[in-house]
Order: structure tokens, then C-alpha cells, then sequence
């Protein structure tokens, strides 16, 4: 079945909040919450999995730990320098790099973490949406199949959607 | 933040996005005197590749100069930015929002200024990389016990982290330029830039945990990287280097030091662009306090410095620093002290702290002191060493001046094209901390 968009733009953050419990509620799930900055509300009435971001941070950390280790451990053995009676391999040096290279992989992996996850789930397409999103307009997107859309249109309008614009996905 | 009341969502990207107008004759102004400096450092630059470090006013027993005082204060400056982004975000400061991204792009400026100083300071800095660890023909690795090369790690992973974390805390605000303007190369650029964001619920979750973890990074991070160039010095044992204050020491130096250089450069920022409403005297407030505890922090240093130096009984230690306050370099000591201990006395007074004249006054002679302070640390520590046959006086050569100016313009050149190109105040973020726009008036808790 093809699916549709139907997007229903908003002005206020409470009105948002009541159509996409609406919609959550007469079934629709394919949901999809504009708005132009972070808002605790939106997060709360969509109620998605936790970020997986930190996965990546974590063990972009730990290989960045693992490669510190490597790296000082094994090209001081391959070519061994012998100063009096002090170690070869001497911890309390290379824990700087280690630490170094921790915060180096972890956050370049974080960022890695970010950009795969954000783009996880197909990427709104243009027409559904407004560029007064980043302004201070709210907009709700909703996936649904084409014999869904009359019915979509009427929550978005019924609940105060400013403006509805359709189109297919 | 009273001021900041009368603002609205439209208004606040309406403001931010005005800055990016076309250059304007003021801005031209600077611009171009500051690429010429620019130009003069590249050129004294030259001429001490061509001729050879002997320009560079080295003499025995000085072989660390105004080069390694620039690469000190240059990271220092790029500290209090994380410290503001970072540390700040994490303690939920309010203070910070408004001010957050010029200190970022302060930050990664300074770090790109900074990491120019040691290969300046190469005899022959085209093999500057032969400070990575690589395969090459030699078969020779680099010696990771060495202090140096921790600073090649720290410093590199700190311009990265912070660039990273200065340009993702951008995204959003890049794509609220894409929305708005017209003309097609910006469009593209700023399309580009903005990675798509379209600021759906989805891409908030996963940038909100990121930008996070981020902070949770840059905070030991800021905190490792000035130890670690601390322990360039400390790791040595030449009187006046060889101390355990060290690392806590240059972090507060270095956090006093940028803060300064964060109301230089935002007072006429705020002042030109009509910001009034965005970085408030409450802002600026919140700033000299945290200028007052490290400026103390770092009186309480140069205090212990002295008392550790005659409690210690050791007579080159007390030597080096009966020295830095009466010797040849005494004016510069002094000139240390009065910056960074007694001028930001008045800041106690909430008057002073409110009176943007005054800040500003207050914060350029900061500037001028800390970099008196790495002067002093690491050449009046090297000029009198433990044989008083080998004490020597350095004086800086043109050619040193010359690069030092045009790292102050290589600054400035960066700061002024980011001013003109990318969002300088937080569009996204000053959002949040306004009142989010409701048809109800009863405000969710």
C-alpha cells in the first residue's frame, strides 16, 4: 500500500502536544515531531527509545583507550631504548596518551553515532517540510496509508492545525 | 535576565541572522589592517626559515622564547571557551547561553593560533611531523614518555574535539540560516553545512544525548591539556619549573586568561551588532565572578611559588624567584602581578562587575598580564639556571615581535569572518531558555 505524508502545521507547543495524543490515540504511530528547538514535552508524548548515541560513545572510548594502550606498548618494545634501570614500559607516562586518545575516539565516534543515527529513519522529504520550522512554527508529520489520509487531515484540523499540506512519501 | 524577556522565537533568529549581512565598512576596516599583520607574521616567518633561528633572538642559556610564551597563552585563551561551553553546560549556568559560541569559536581559533608556535619554533619545521608516531624509514618511533609529545596528543585531540564540538552545536543554527536566506551560493553552503537537519524529534534525541556526551568529553579534557603543558615545565628540574602547583596552576591561569579575552572580544561584539538584549549585564556579571576566584587562585600560586621557594631552603629556588622580583625581568614580574592580582580587585564591587566600560578596561590588562605571567615562567626560569656560568639575559628579536603580532591578527582574522559567516549567538539554545509559545497561558512544569 503507498503511504502518504500529511503535515500539520502549528503555532503553539501545547496545541502540538494535544494532536499528536489525538492521533497516538485514534492508532496512528508513523509520527514525526517538528519543532525549532529541543522541547522536553515533544520527547515526553512520543515516548521513542532511548538515544543509541551512547553505544558509540562507549566503545568509541574503549577503542580509543585500546589504541593508546597499543600504541606506547608495542613501539616501545619493537625498538627498546634502555635508560639505566627505568622500564621499558613505564604506565604512568603513556596514561596521558591513553587518556588522550579516549577522549579523541570517544567523541569522534559520538559524532559518527549522531550523524548514522539521525538519518536512521528515511529523512522527512522536502515538501513535508516548512522552512518556519526552525522559526517558531511546530509541525507534526504523519505516515499513513492513503485511505488514512481523509482521516488524518480531520484530527490535524480539528485539533488546530494552522495550515495541512500532503503529499506522497 | 530581564533584557531577555521581550524576546520571541522569530526574533531571536531575525537578530542572529542579521549579523550576517553584508560586510560593512566597519568590518572592512579591521579586516584589512588585520590581514596585512597577518601578512607581516608570515613574513618575519620567512625570513626565519630562510635565514635560520638565530633571528629569533635565542642566546644562551634561553632556547625557549616568546614562541613557546605564545603557544602557553594561546592555549590558555582557548580554555575558558570549553569552560563556558562545556563545564558550564553541564552545571546548567544560565549565564552561559548567550556568550557560549563566541567562547567555542574562541577556543578553536586559539587552539589554531597555538598549534602554530611550536613549529614556529622548529629549527627546521618542515619535519614538524616527525612528531607523529608512524611507520617511516627510520624505523623510529617517537618517544611517548616525553612531555612534548603529550602536548602533540593534547593539543591536537583538544583542537579536534573542540571543532567538533563548536560545529555541532551549530548544526541547528545553520540549517535556521538555510531556511532563511535567498542567494544561491549561500543557500548551498549553509545546505551543506547544515547536514540535512531538519529538526524533527528524532534528530533533537540523538543531538541533545551527543551534545552531552560531547560536554562529558571537552570537560577532563580542558582540564588534561594545560596540565599536560604545564608538565613541558615541570616534568624539568630547573628552578622555578620543577613544581607540583604546576597543572592546577596554568588551568586556573589559563581559564582567568580567557575569560578576559571572552569580554574583550564580546563588549564591542555586543556593542556593534546591538546584542544588548542577548548578552546581558547578568552575563557579564556571572563572567568577572569566575574572573575574581581565578584571579585569586592564581595570586594564591604566585604566593606559594615564593613561600615554597624559602621553605623549601633550597638556594636556587630561592635564588629564581628573589630573582624574577628584583632582577633584570623584575618589571615584568611586577607588571604580572598588578595585572592579574590587583586590577581585578574592583571586581568585588557589583558596580564594577555591571559597568561594562570598566570590564572591559579591566579584562584587556588580564590579557596583557597573562601573557607577562608565561613570559616570566619560562624565561626568567631559564636565564638563571643552577650554574652561574651559564646565566644569560634574552631579549626578544623583531622578528619574534613581528610573529607574535601577527598571531594576535591571525586570531582576530579568524574571529571576524566567523562573526560574518556563522550564527554567533545560539539561535537553538536561546530558545530554550525562552518561555516556549503557548495558546494556554498555564505553563507546564
Amino acid at each position: 500500500m503507498d503511504n502518504q505524508g500529511v503535515l500539520g502545521i502549528f503555532s503553539y507547543i501545547d496545541v502540538t502536544i494535544n494532536a499528536v495524543r489525538k492521533l497516538k490515540k485514534e492508532g496512528f504511530k508513523n509520527l514525526r515531531v517538528f519543532s525549532p528547538a529541543p522541547n522536553h514535552e515533544i520527547e515526553h508524548v512520543m515516548d521513542e527509545p532511548e538515544s543509541i548515541v551512547r553505544f558509540f560513545t562507549m566503545f568509541g572510548a574503549m577503542l580509543g583507550a585500546a589504541c593508546g594502550v597499543g600504541f606506547t606498548v608495542l613501539t616501545s618494545t619493537d625498538w627498546p631504548i634502555q635508560v639505566s634501570a627505568k622500564p621499558i614500559v613505564s604506565i604512568p607516562p603513556y596514561t596521558v596518551i591513553i587518556f588522550e586518545l579516549t577522549i579523541l575516539i570517544g567523541a569522534l565516534s559520538t559524532l559518527l553515532g549522531l550523524l548514522i543515527n539521525s538519518r536512521l529513519r528515511k529523512n522527512a522529504p522536502k515538501s513535508m517540510y516548512d522552512p518556519r520550522f526552525s522559526v517558531d512554527k511546530f509541525g507534526i508529520m504523519v505516515t499513513c496509508g492513503r485511505d488514512n489520509v481523509k482521516k488524518v487531515e480531520e484530527i490535524l484540523n480539528s485539533q488546530g492545525a494552522e495550515e495541512i499540506k500532503v503529499d506522497g512519501i | 535576565m530581564s533584557e531577555q524577556t521581550s524576546l520571541t522565537y522569530a526574533k531571536v533568529n531575525e537578530d542572529v541572522i542579521r549579523m550576517l549581512d553584508k560586510p560593512t565598512v566597519k568590518w572592512l576596516a579591521l579586516f584589512i589592517p588585520t590581514l596585512g599583520i597577518v601578512g607581516f607574521g608570515l613574513f618575519c616567518f620567512l625570513y626565519q626559515v630562510y635565514t635560520g633561528l638565530g633571528v629569533a633572538g635565542y642566546r644562551h642559556p634561553v632556547f625557549w622564547g616568546v614562541y613557546i610564551t605564545d603557544f602557553v597563552f594561546w592555549v590558555g585563551i582557548a580554555h575558558s571557551g570549553t569552560l563556558i561551553s562545556a563545564i558550564l553546560f553541564l552545571f546548567r549556568a544560565s549565564f552561559r547561553i548567550s556568550i557560549y559560541r563566541i567562547a567555542e569559536g574562541m577556543t578553536v581559533f586559539a587552539v589554531l593560533t597555538a598549534g602554530l608556535f611550536p613549529i614556529i619554533h622548529l629549527g627546521r619545521p618542515w619535519f614538524f611531523y616527525w612528531l607523529f608516531p608512524y611507520p617511516n624509514q627510520r624505523e623510529l618511533w617517537v618517544n611517548f614518555k616525553s612531555p612534548l609529545l603529550w602536548d602533540v596528543f593534547a593539543v591536537s585531540t583538544y583542537l579536534t574535539v573542540s571543532s567538533v564540538f563548536f560545529f555541532v552545536g551549530m548544526i541547528p543554527d545553520i540549517a535556521a540560516i538555510r531556511d532563511k536566506v535567498t542567494e544561491v551560493p549561500r543557500k548551498i553552503l549553509y545546505s551543506i553545512l547544515s547536514l540535512g537537519w531538519k529538526g524533527s524529534n528524532w534528530e533533537w534525541l540523538h543531538y541533545t544525548r551527543a551534545y552531552l556526551y560531547f560536554a562529558a568529553f571537552a570537560t577532563p579534557l580542558v582540564l588534561s591539556v594545560h596540565s599536560v603543558v604545564s608538565w613541558d615545565f615541570a616534568m624539568a628540574d630547573l628552578p622555578g619549573w620543577h613544581t607540583t602547583i604546576f597543572a592546577p596552576y596554568f588551568v586556573a591561569g589559563a581559564i582567568f586568561s580567557g575569560l578576559g579575552m571572552v569580554i574583550s572580544l564580546t563588549v564591542p561584539i555586543r556593542k556593534i551588532f546591538h546584542l544588548e538584549k542577548y548578552i546581558t549585564l547578568d552575563n557579564y556579571d556571572g563572567m568577572a565572578k569566575m574572573i575574581i576566584l581565578t584571579s585569586m587562585i592564581v595570586g594564591y600560586a604566585y604566593g606559594t611559588e615564593f613561600f615554597m621557594a624559602w621553605y623549601s631552603g633550597s638556594p636556587y629556588e630561592w635564588g629564581q624567584f628573589y630573582y624574577r622580583a628584583t632582577g633584570e625581568y623584575a618589571l615584568f614580574y611586577w607588571i604580572m602581578v598588578a595585572c592579574n592580582v590587583l586590577i581585578p580587585i574592583p571586581l568585588w564591587f557589583k558596580s564594577v562587575r555591571r559597568n561594562i566600560k570598566a570590564l572591559f578596561i579591566i579584562s584587556i590588562f588580564i590579557n596583557i598580564g597573562m601573557w607577562f605571567e608565561r613570559f616570566n615562567i619560562i624565561v626568567i626560569s631559564l636565564s638563571r639556571g643552577f650554574d652561574p656560568a651559564a646565566w644569560g639575559v634574552y631579549k626578544p628579536s623583531w622578528v619574534e615581535l613581528g610573529i607574535t603580532a601577527g598571531s594576535f591578527a591571525w586570531f582576530f582574522m579568524f574571529f571576524l569572518l566567523f562573526i560574518k559567516t556563522l550564527p554567533s549567538v545560539s539561535i537553538a539554545e536561546m530558545k530554550e531558555f525562552l518561555p516556549v509559545p503557548r495558546k494556554e497561558a498555564n505553563h507546564h512544569g
